[in-house]
């Protein structure tokens, strides 16, 4: 089910800010949903994003904008069960989480590392939408929670780097292309 | 600039990786890639550093840490591309009763079919045996031929072995 965002103004493209930017490590301020610099950094999150290939969310640090907000939108990802199309949140945090599951997480701010994080399969998010400011709550699953954990966690100066699950979790990115055959499991 | 690769190997204590860290540091090489646990209760490091010092330097300025238990290696190595591989990455899961050859034989059977080991680990515990690789394969491996080759070989070693294609989740 997509959520009924109200109308945001053209959006910019900016530059990806990437680690080791102090940016990444600040926890961002709540911000006034309703503010125009505010409705406008959501918008160029939307428009960065759009244009980034294989990004599915964005939040204000990595553009450079210590600030709680961010977009999602997994619609077209294979890994994702439910999904509420495009999603931009402002002062947005996490109200239930369950069921973790670990996977393997690469983010366009760390471009060169990916790594290993547990995060749950289950999350409620509570946050405001820019220009009207009304309050929601995102109850949702797989790859969509995982993708709003990662984006809330920007807004509160972490990266999966701080979050990894071991030493060794951290691995050199390598690029992924569709398996040359069939993959699965042998046993 | 020199790279050095450097190796310490011996009985572990607390301070190992603080005493080595800091002469490095001393000495104006920076850390770069480095892997540092225990094996069977042995403390194992290996780093690629990077400075202007060079071997001799270094290698006097470790035997500080040398003693009858604890053995330093440094050698010069040439800077190599760090580039991604192009391909698919799998992990390769063993376990079953230790036996000689098992890492051998599997590790043949990756090789013969183009794969690369990038990342190993293997585990006794009592009698059981773990090995974890991740493999990346070129775009031209035939993933099925090599799934059905390591099933056969696994059958005669009396193993149990999965093999899973590992995704990043983009975020």
């Amino acid at each position: 089910m997509s959520l009924t965002l109200p109308t945001l103004p053209d959006g910019r493209i900016l530059d990806v800010v990437r680690a080791p930017s102090h940016v990444l490590s600040v926890s961002g301020s709540p911000v006034d949903p309703g503010h125009p610099a505010v409705v406008q950094l959501c918008a160029d999150l939307v428009a960065t994003m759009r244009i980034s290939p294989g990004c599915v969310g964005l939040a204000a640090p990595q553009v450079g904008v210590s600030a709680q907000a961010f977009c999602v939108d997994v619609s077209a990802h294979p890994k994702a069960r439910t999904t509420h199309g495009l999603i931009v949140l402002v002062n947005a945090e996490i109200v239930e989480a369950s069921r973790n599951e670990k996977a393997r997480e690469g983010c366009m701010s760390v471009p060169e590392l990916t790594g290993d994080v547990k995060r749950a399969a289950k999350v409620t998010v509570a946050g405001q939408l820019p220009i009207s400011g009304e309050r929601l709550l995102i109850s949702t699953d797989a790859f969509e929670a995982r993708a709003l954990q990662h984006e809330i966690d920007h807004c509160a100066g972490m990266l999966f780097l701080d979050r990894v699950v071991g030493a060794h979790a951290v691995y050199p990115r390598k690029v992924y292309l569709p398996p040359p055959d069939v993959g699965g499991i042998v046993r | 600039m020199t790279s050095l690769a450097i190796t310490v190997v011996g009985h572990d204590r607390p301070g190992i990786i603080a005493q080595a860290a800091e002469v490095l540091s001393q000495c104006g090489m920076n850390l770069e890639d480095s892997s540092m646990t225990l094996l069977r209760g042995h403390f194992a490091m290996t780093l690629i550093c990077a400075g202007e010092a060079d071997t001799d330097q270094i290698e006097a300025a470790l035997q500080a840490l040398v003693d009858d238990s604890l053995d330093v290696t440094v050698r010069e190595v040439p800077e190599e591309p760090d580039l991604p591989p192009l391909g698919s990455t799998y992990l390769v899961t063993v376990h079953g009763a230790d036996r000689l050859g098992i890492v051998a034989r599997l590790a043949s059977v990756i090789a013969q079919a183009g794969g690369n080991i990038t990342d190993l680990t293997t585990r006794l515990s009592g009698t059981l045996y773990v090995l974890l690789a991740e493999v990346d394969l070129p775009r031209s491996a035939n993933v099925a031929a090599l799934q059905a080759r390591l099933a056969e070989v696994s059958a005669e070693l009396g193993v149990d072995t999965s093999m899973r294609l590992i995704e990043n989740d983009e975020l």
